[in-house]
């Protein structure tokens, strides 16, 4: 068959159906794979969740609240408060925004982090995902922290910095104290705990 | 016997990434982990054979003053299959991609063996250059990014080679890194080709 001449009809005829059947695919793709994103996103939380609390039997995530662009996602076992985990953010790293899941004893000390993405420089800001750097956050109430600021030793805190990244240090401090001073604010934590057993 | 030449004329003899320095963007930036090159090599490749297959197809039914536009269209297509499927299954390789994966679109070396082979050649032939090109860009990155990973963090393919206390040399990570070793694993290139064809 000889090729078609670059006559106005074939040319807008030939992108036309091409257009057609390519966007046909791509909505069949979509639809195919809609769930599947959704789902893989959601198992990501829940067992982010899972890791930053103690064990729990509720669905957290139906239970979100949204404040200030942190979402509490409140943990129970038997209906009675296992914590809170927190889905934090910092847009202070050394490449922009990354986002942390933080669990909240009922008491407001840190139970565990987990780092939910980031794209912290490799091999430097991207340790703050090693236990070296992120098992020194547990157990930390930051209530009973000087002038109630968790910081890295460099600013006069309590925090050892991930060497040569020293930014992404101050950004994962920066997020875990948004969401804990939101957590007192909004939910002061033996207020919650009171209000778990009603 | 000539169509195994068309498959092997993208892997060794005009090697996309070491001869052609084509598609430099994501082999610069993603080959700091060799996972992450070959999550980006299987990318591309998956899209270079559609490509190529498809426009191969259609080439008598494009007329000559839009391929561009229609050629484009169909590679769009085909990187957002794959940036949706990849969304779905592979959520942790589709965040460290990220904005590399729609970026394949641009990768030179797509539109190139569309523009100079795929539109010019049989369906068959199309794909096996296809084929050719995808695995010697895969081998190509997936290599650089090996050295990188075991220079710059002690690892190849996140097993660790080198133990955790002995330091390593960073810059290879970091985007200098990627410059140095490019240029010499094209330097070695040209040495064994110059070798090797006489």
């Amino acid at each position: 068959m000889a090729k078609l001449d670059s006559s106005l009809k074939n040319m807008v005829l030939s992108l036309f159906f091409i257009s057609l059947v390519m966007s046909a695919a791509l909505a069949f793709v979509y639809s195919a794979t809609k769930d599947p994103i959704a789902a893989s996103a959601k198992a990501k939380e829940v067992n982010a969740i899972k890791e930053v609390l103690p064990d729990f039997n509720n669905d957290p995530l139906s239970e979100g609240k949204e404040i200030d662009g942190i979402i509490f996602y409140p943990a129970m076992q038997d209906g009675k408060a296992v914590g809170y985990a927190a889905k934090t953010f910092t847009d202070n790293g050394y490449s922009g925004r990354f986002d942390l899941m933080v669990g909240f004893l009922p008491d407001g000390k840190i139970n565990n982090v987990v780092v939910l993405q980031q794209k912290e420089t490799p091999g430097l800001g991207s340790n703050m995902t090693k236990p070296k750097f992120s098992n020194q956050f547990i157990n930390i109430n930051i209530t009973e922290l000087k002038d109630q600021r968790l910081a890295v030793r460099k600013d006069g805190g309590t925090i050892d910095a991930i060497s040569a990244a020293t930014i992404s240090s101050r950004a994962y401090c920066d997020a875990i104290q948004k969401a804990h001073d939101l957590l007192i604010k909004n939910f002061p934590p033996d207020k919650e705990i009171g209000e778990a057993q009603k | 016997m000539k169509n195994l030449s068309y498959f092997t004329n993208g892997l060794i003899k005009n090697n996309p990434t070491f001869v052609l320095v084509l598609g430099a963007c994501p082999t610069l930036a993603v080959t700091t982990a060799a996972v992450n090159g070959l999550g980006m090599g299987a990318a591309t490749t998956f899209v270079l054979v559609c490509s190529n297959l498809l426009i191969a197809l259609l080439k008598n039914v494009i007329p000559d003053k839009v391929r561009i536009a229609a050629f484009i269209l169909i590679i769009a297509t085909f990187v957002t299959i794959v940036d949706l499927v990849m969304k779905a299954y592979t959520p942790d390789l589709y965040n460290t991609l990220g904005i590399f994966i729609p970026l394949i679109v641009v990768n030179c070396i797509i539109l190139g063996r569309a523009e100079a082979f795929a539109q010019k050649n049989r369906v068959f032939p199309a794909i096996l250059d296809g084929l050719g090109m995808g695995l010697g860009f895969t081998l190509a990155i997936t290599l650089l990014a090996s050295i990188r990973e075991l220079l710059g963090n002690g690892s190849i393919f996140n097993v660790r080679l080198i133990a955790e206390e002995i330091p390593t040399i960073l810059l290879f990570i970091l985007p200098p890194g990627a410059f140095i070793t490019y240029g010499y694993l094209i330097a070695m290139m040209n040495r064994l080709r110059v070798k090797y064809s006489n």
